[in-house]
């Protein structure tokens, strides 16, 4: 709920915090009791700004500051083909079972096009800043990582309740109902290789989990070193990335200015989906 | 009022079952029976259901990652809504005083126990993890809504059962001493052991009673009224993220718990032979709250309709035109509101027959009502295009309930009437109440 405004209203504390102080310095208030005075009257006036600043400062210890890492995506649609080679190449690396997808590739027409190309658009996890889908966990098995920004999900936590997949406004999340690809289901030498998810290497067994989990796109979170970086000349990269034909999926570190994504956003006009809802996304499209 | 007098009615409502036989064989008994009959029926169709549930996990339900909740979390909000509904109107009586409601104030909240196990029975079945439920009061994340509602049943289901006891201590001691057989034997042990019928230790238990029943009031209010904010939140789903819609969710609470205690009443503890007058009040406290809650309701649809915003009407177009528009148009405004309302509104108003249909009907339509709650809500596309980006039965916004499904669900149903029925059996009949009103302190 408070998430949802959460960026909008951080900015405008900020300017009030910047309008308020200033004339304090300027009249040069002597002592440190009318300084808090004011500071508190200025608090009681400008009302919800303390909540503010407390919420942006733990925001601070939490992502801000200390988080090492922005991970995120840049995908640019007008080099998309449509080939859904990151939807297999997901399928691949996760082995995710029928009904669970982590990316999906949509398709729309655009009106009044003279070549009839489509808008392909590849739809991972967004791994927002203020996720809507972690708020509403009553266990807190979904999470942001404080480290990457990366939404995990528990799957020794999450009861199955898929409160999340409501709350998503991207479809990003699904239920895995237990079902199986023949593979898996007729037990070939397959089904014995196990997810390498969250490093976790689980093997594929009935009502185990993740069976009876909501699952979703991991960044390939498990492709990481011990200091979370990934490396794309090692093949330790998103899989969706990894495999695009076209070169459309671009990754990297939002917090690292020289990374692709960072010059990306900065030389291009990028979108995010859905904005109004505060969700702040961080993977950004080129149209 | 001795002793005496008051022990009687306990063991006079157990022996009044056979008196009742003959004294009144015609439609009350029919009734019972065709209530008895239906809830075995249910109950062992269910059977089938939670046998599929347990070994099958969720493969054999129908809803997927789009329409992720189904029949099971409907069923779950209407239950829970008729426990909030009959718990308030219990509240008619324990908290403030109503003498008129006084015959029914224990069937009310013993119908608010039933109805929150079946509700809390269902959502277990829909969990994906039912062995890690308990995960909820170990690691709560109160920025969640659903985990607030968990905290809050289970003080609710606390302070039901507490106030359940103090209400049928007495009556229960003195059935124990004079029952005989296996009933005195569950008397006995259902009031550990407490021996005192004094008017004294009543008075006590009145007391008590009446201050677990405040309490009550604003869990109930919190819990339900948190029900509603648990889907109000969600602002993905536009048809579910508006203001209105915890007071929605009370609203329909009352209307429809009045609206099964109604029914209750004209069934249950001798049915209309005593409770014509009640079931005609009831009558008029449920198209009240009917007319309140259609008020609500309306200026909901007004307001989003005339605003057009696209993902908000795409909701309630699909409830009015989608593929179960019949749900709405035929089952949840025709039987649930127009029919009922015209029984309570003609002189059908004065005969507690049609009252007492009224009520059923009013209870069933608000099936309809929670279904085009959930399902609507959930049935469109989050992204433009994503149910075409892959072919299987889980990305779809496409549902109807599974043959699974239904049947636990029934099961659940006939659980409840059966352990309604049961409990009903052992309620002492309150044939000359203590006047909970008089002995109640002044205050």
């Amino acid at each position: 709920m408070s998430n949802s405004s959460d960026e909008t209203s951080t900015q405008t504390g900020d300017t009030a915090v910047t309008t308020e102080a200033k004339p304090l310095s300027r009249r040069t208030m002597a002592g440190y009791l009318t300084k808090i005075g004011a500071g508190a009257l200025a608090a009681v006036m400008s009302g919800g700004m303390v909540v503010t600043m407390v919420r942006e400062a733990s925001a601070q210890t939490d992502g801000g500051t200390t988080q090492k890492y922005r991970y995120g995506m840049v995908i640019d649609t007008r080099r998309c083909v449509g080939c859904k080679a990151c939807v297999v190449a997901c399928k691949a690396e996760n082995k995710t079972p029928p009904g669970v997808n982590y990316n999906l590739v949509v398709e729309q027409a655009i009106p009044n096009r003279l070549d009839d190309k489509p808008l392909f658009m590849t739809k991972p996890c967004f791994h927002c800043d203020n996720p809507p889908c972690v708020g509403v966990c009553p266990v807190g098995a979904t999470f942001k990582r404080s480290q990457d920004g990366i939404v995990v999900v528990d799957y020794e936590r999450c009861i199955g309740c898929r409160y999340c997949i409501t709350a998503c406004p991207y479809g990003a999340r699904s239920f895995d109902f237990g079902e199986n690809y023949p593979a898996v289901a007729e037990k070939t030498a397959y089904s014995a290789v196990p997810s390498p998810e969250y490093g976790q290497f689980r093997q594929r067994e009935e009502e185990k989990s993740p069976v009876g989990n909501v699952r979703k796109c991991t960044f390939c979170v498990h492709l990481q070193d011990k200091d979370g970086k990934y490396d794309k000349a090692a093949g330790r990269w998103p899989a969706c990335a990894k495999t695009c034909t076209g070169h459309a999926i671009h990754f990297g570190d939002f917090n690292d200015p020289e990374s692709e994504v960072s010059q990306l956003l900065r030389e291009n006009q990028a979108i995010r989906l859905k904005e109004e809802l505060g969700t702040a996304p961080n993977v950004y499209y080129l149209i | 009022m001795s002793i005496n007098a008051n022990v009687n009615p306990g063991a006079g409502g157990i022996s009044g079952q056979a008196t009742n036989k003959s004294g009144f064989p015609g439609k009350a008994m029919s009734l019972k029976n065709a209530f008895w009959l239906l809830g075995a029926l249910f109950f062992l169709v269910g059977l089938a259901g939670w046998a599929d549930r347990l070994t099958n996990g969720h493969r054999d339900a129908n809803y997927g990652s789009i329409v992720t909740w189904g029949l099971w979390v409907a069923a779950y909000i209407y239950f829970i809504g008729l426990s909030a509904g009959s718990f308030l109107i219990s509240s008619l009586v324990y908290v403030f005083n109503v003498k008129r409601f006084e015959r029914i104030g224990r069937l009310a909240v013993f119908t608010a126990i039933v109805t929150l196990l079946m509700a809390l029975l269902a959502i277990w079945a829909d969990l994906g993890h039912m062995e890690r439920a308990w995960h909820v009061l170990v690691f709560p994340n109160f920025e969640s809504p659903m985990a607030w509602m968990i905290w809050l049943y289970s003080t609710y289901f606390l302070l039901l059962v507490a106030e359940m006891w103090f209400l049928l201590r007495r009556d229960m001691v003195a059935a124990g001493a004079q029952a005989g057989g296996w009933k005195s034997k569950v008397y006995r042990g259902l009031t550990f052991g407490s021996k005192n019928v004094s008017e004294a230790s009543t008075t006590r238990d009145r007391k008590i009673v009446r201050v677990l029943a405040t309490i009550g009031v604003p869990v109930a209010i919190m819990f339900h009224g948190g029900v509603g904010t648990l889907f109000g939140v969600v602002a993905a789903r536009p048809l579910w993220n508006t203001g209105l819609f915890p007071i929605l969710f009370l609203l329909s609470a009352l209307a429809s718990g009045g609206a099964l205690l109604t029914m209750i009443t004209a069934i249950f503890q001798d049915g209309l032979n005593r409770n014509r007058d009640i079931v005609i009040t009831l009558g008029k406290v449920i198209l009240g709250l009917l007319l309140l809650d259609v008020l609500f309701q309306i200026s909901e649809y007004l307001v989003a309709f005339r605003s057009g915003i696209p993902g908000h009407i795409e909701g309630l177009k699909l409830i009015m035109g989608g593929t179960y528009w019949w749900v709405f148009w035929i089952w949840q405004l025709g039987l649930g509101t127009l029919i009922p309302l015209l029984l309570l509104v003609l002189p059908t108003r004065k005969d507690a027959r049609w009252v007492s249909l009224a009520g059923l009907l009013i209870a069933l339509g608000f099936i309809g009502v929670r279904l085009n709650i959930v399902i609507p809500g959930l049935a469109e596309e989050e992204i433009n295009g994503i149910t075409q980006a892959i072919s299987t039965p889980r990305m779809t916004t496409q549902y109807f309930p599974s043959p699974t499904e239904w049947l636990l669900t029934l099961g659940i149903v006939g659980l409840g009437l059966l352990l309604f029925g049961l409990g009903e059996m052992l309620l002492p009949r309150e044939k000359d109440p203590v006047r909970f009103t008089e002995l109640a302190p002044e205050e």
